[in-house]
């Protein structure tokens, strides 16, 4: 019963997958046919976040919205484009919060400066314990 | 009346985490014995009650008695038991019930069986623990009451996220609580062990079982979630830097510089501060992670519990404990002496190297957990990813990986490099072999230090064992040498999932084929299953590796109905030397389904390593306990003797 069940309601949701068979992003779900390309697209695209899910990239996502993103990252390295240029074209059209990759800005400096702190404490912890036991 | 019965015993349990408070303090200040023997009986009758009001909860969940409303929003009459049962610590006020719970336990635990400490610091200790559980009941009480009834009762539950229906995620909550739970009782003991000035070897020896408890359930935990992202979420990532992964990883992280500070005090009575430093940043690391994930201020599938006043409670409570404990250590650490001396080149020296680098890249992760929520705050969001934490966490443990080379190699106080060149010699061939390997392959920059890195671990981790008759080795070392091997396979499980994934994206008609890496892969036949709660479309794939007889696959897209939510269920096929990975998308147009394939080779190492380091301290652990019986059993023949002859 319950299977007949299940049956029915995936008959009858198979015409909505069906509105979503031509979709306007055809490269979301299709590869580059080079593959040097198409490595340059996912190294790309693993770095952008899928601005409607929780800490996915758009290389992680079935979001709609991932997916037009995957196409214009694809069409885009396709046509010969730079991937830092297409990342600049994202940041200025989603804002920066769309790369994972943060760059060095007047709000974001701690994040390089705090592993170089870290970094000198780390370094001075070791020769102080080893400079007084020597 | 089992709600009522469940709230009355945790009323009952944090009145006497209260009495253990004040108790545990006025006894350990006063050294009065009247008050000292309330201490230990009130704190296993609390950890009794407190498992028993957990029990009531898992009761109402398996009855869904949609009378409370914990049960109303979380749970459905349709669930499988399992998930019912499941449902009763995969929401917000369960789990902080969850996480009490196993807190009291812990408490009954040491108050039951800890005799190696002096009364004082043990009064100390459980009183600091009575402390925290205090804060933690009135934050159920007080905020999220799990008990709470409805006027009137719901017709039918909520239901359970879809993504949380899945039986690894079932107990991943659980396991990753006794870690975090387990840190809070290393914390009670450096507490303890600082307001009364006795920082010893045995308080080392009375506080490493739990840090080794605690670690191994946190591995284990970190493992297991990080498998179901990677067959749960559909595409094939195993880790993505989320606030919620971080949130497990930073206690870890420090828990594993506790643990290896805590055997240089416990075996060479030096590091003194820094092991209780550690014993408390551990905790606050715990308590960093339960806010992150129950305070709602990170909007991910973890975060269920969307509600600012209990963000700001837990985060009163994060600054009362965190706080106070860093007062303690300021005011007292000047007067604990830092212990015995030792040399550059020795295991210590190592263990000290280790222990920095290890807060270092702990520093690395908070900052890019925390700068982001910060910013945020500010009016500007920054995202903080893969591209940030790779590269700054490499810079620090690149380091640490050269130095577990040799570390363990090392004699204790002092030592000459001169002593270990031959090993080291070896570590360093492996390292250039698999450097070699890496280049040869064209992996990039990070994946050949890994693999570099790995392979040297690998050969390194077990030459502490050459020239020893195994058999004769005590299992604590044992333990190290499976832990640091678990190490290197998962460093060369990450490293080659990152360099050699092969990914396959297709449209195939039924009937038609794709291929990944060595595999062959056809679509036989899709055709819609149901299970209890969903419906799905199933697709039969035939996989072939390198023209071999095929193997069956079924990945399903599956339709929740209750909440509704879509969800992939992937497919797997594991070989020694890799996975293939198949996913089943939407209808392309016509007859044509979306296929997604990978191709991971190595990539199970990735678990296997982290099963092996939980096998590792499970060793270790053993060890430990079993040379405490032993001891323990051998001064009590002793004392038994002296009797008899006197």
């Amino acid at each position: 019963m319950r299977a007949l069940a299940g049956l029915l309601l995936v008959l009858a949701a198979l015409p909505l997958a069906a509105q979503d068979a031509m979709p306007p992003a055809p490269y979301a779900y299709r590869q580059l046919e080079d593959p040097a390309l198409e490595a340059r697209a996912q190294g790309l695209m693993e770095t952008l976040r899928c601005l409607k899910c929780q800490s996915q990239s758009i290389a992680d996502s079935d979001a709609p919205m991932a997916g037009d993103m995957r196409h214009q990252v694809r069409t885009r390295i396709a046509a010969g484009e730079d991937p830092e240029a297409i990342r600049e074209w994202m940041m200025e059209r989603y804002g920066d919060y769309v790369s994972y990759a943060p760059v060095v800005s007047r709000t974001t400096w701690p994040l390089f400066a705090g592993p170089l702190v870290l970094l000198g404490i780390a370094a001075l912890l070791i020769w102080r314990r080893f400079r007084r036991s020597a | 009346m089992i709600a009522e019965l469940g709230l009355a015993a945790l009323w009952m349990a944090a009145a006497l985490a209260a009495l253990q408070l004040a108790a545990g303090f006025l006894a350990a200040r006063q050294d009065d014995a009247e008050i000292a023997i309330l201490v230990r009986p009130a704190a296993v009758v609390q950890g009794v009650l407190c498992a028993f009001a957990f029990a009531m909860l898992v009761w109402l969940f398996a009855r869904t008695d949609l009378s409370v409303k914990l049960v109303a929003m979380n749970s459905h009459s349709d669930k499988p038991l399992v998930f019912k049962l499941a449902g009763a610590w995969g929401n917000h006020e369960g789990s902080m019930l969850l996480w009490v719970t196993v807190m009291s336990a812990a408490g009954a635990l040491i108050a039951l069986v800890e005799r190696r400490l002096p009364d004082r610091t043990m009064q100390a200790t459980l009183a600091a623990q009575g402390f925290v559980a205090l804060g933690f009941y009135a934050f159920l009480l007080f905020s999220s009451n799990p008990f709470e009834r409805l006027p009137i009762p719901a017709l039918e539950g909520n239901g359970l996220n879809p993504l949380l229906q899945d039986i690894g995620l079932a107990f991943h909550p659980p396991t990753l609580y006794l870690g975090y739970v387990g840190l809070s009782v290393a914390f009670s003991f450096a507490v303890g062990a600082l307001l009364t000035r006795q920082v010893t070897p045995d308080f080392a020896r009375a506080m490493r079982p739990w840090v080794l408890g605690a670690w191994i359930f946190l591995t284990v935990g970190i493992t297991a979630g990080s498998y179901w992202a990677y067959y749960e979420l559909g595409w094939g990532g195993w880790w993505f830097w989320d606030p919620v992964e971080n949130a497990s990883l930073m206690p870890w992280l420090a828990a594993t510089a506790l643990l290896h500070s805590a055997s240089v005090l416990a075996a060479r009575d030096a590091l003194r501060a820094w092991t209780i430093m550690l014993g408390v940043v551990a905790f606050s690391m715990s308590m960093v992670g339960t806010f992150l994930v129950r305070s709602g201020i990170l909007t991910s599938v973890h975060a269920f519990a969307v509600d600012p006043e209990r963000g700001t409670f837990i985060l009163v409570l994060l600054a009362i404990y965190i706080g106070g404990a860093l007062a303690v250590f300021g005011l007292r650490a000047g007067s604990v002496a830092e212990g015995g001396k030792f040399e550059a080149v020795s295991r210590e020296g190592a263990l000290v190297i280790n222990n920095v680098l290890l807060s270092a890249i702990l520093g690395v992760v908070l900052l890019g957990t925390l700068y982001p929520l910060l910013t945020e705050a500010m009016g500007v969001r920054v995202s903080v990813g893969p591209p940030y934490f790779d590269p700054v966490g490499a810079i620090f443990v690149v380091p640490m990986l050269l130095v577990m080379l040799v570390g363990p190699l090392l004699r204790w106080r002092q030592d000459r490099l001169a002593r270990v060149r031959r090993s080291a010699i070896i570590g360093m061939v492996a390292v250039l072999a698999g450097l070699l390997l890496a280049i040869a392959l064209g992996a990039g920059v990070l994946p050949t230090l890994g693999i570099a890195l790995g392979a040297g671990l690998a050969v390194a981790s077990v030459l502490p064992l050459k020239g020893r008759r195994l058999r004769r080795v005590p299992l604590a070392t044992r333990g190290m040498v499976t832990a640091h091997l678990g190490i290197a396979v998962a460093l060369l499980g990450m490293a080659s999932e990152s360099a050699f994934s092969e990914e396959r994206l297709a449209a195939i008609k039924v009937g038609q084929q794709a291929s990944v890496g060595p595999w062959q892969v056809t679509l036989a036949a899709v055709d819609p299953v149901a299970g209890p709660n969903w419906t799905a479309l199933e697709g039969v794939m035939l996989a072939s590796y390198d023209g071999g007889a095929p193997i069956e696959l079924h990945p399903q897209a599956r339709s929740f109905w209750s909440p509704p939510q879509e969800t992939t269920e992937s497919a797997l096929a594991t070989r020694w030397n890799g996975q293939l990975y198949a996913v089943l998308g939407k209808a392309a147009d016509g007859e044509r389904w979306q296929v997604r394939l990978w191709w991971k080779p190595f990539v199970t190492l990735i678990w296997y390593g982290g099963l092996l380091v939980a096998l590792g301290g499970l060793l270790a652990l053993l060890g430990r306990v079993r040379d405490d019986l032993r001891r323990r059993y051998v001064t009590r023949k002793a004392a038994e003797r002296r009797e008899a002859a006197a």
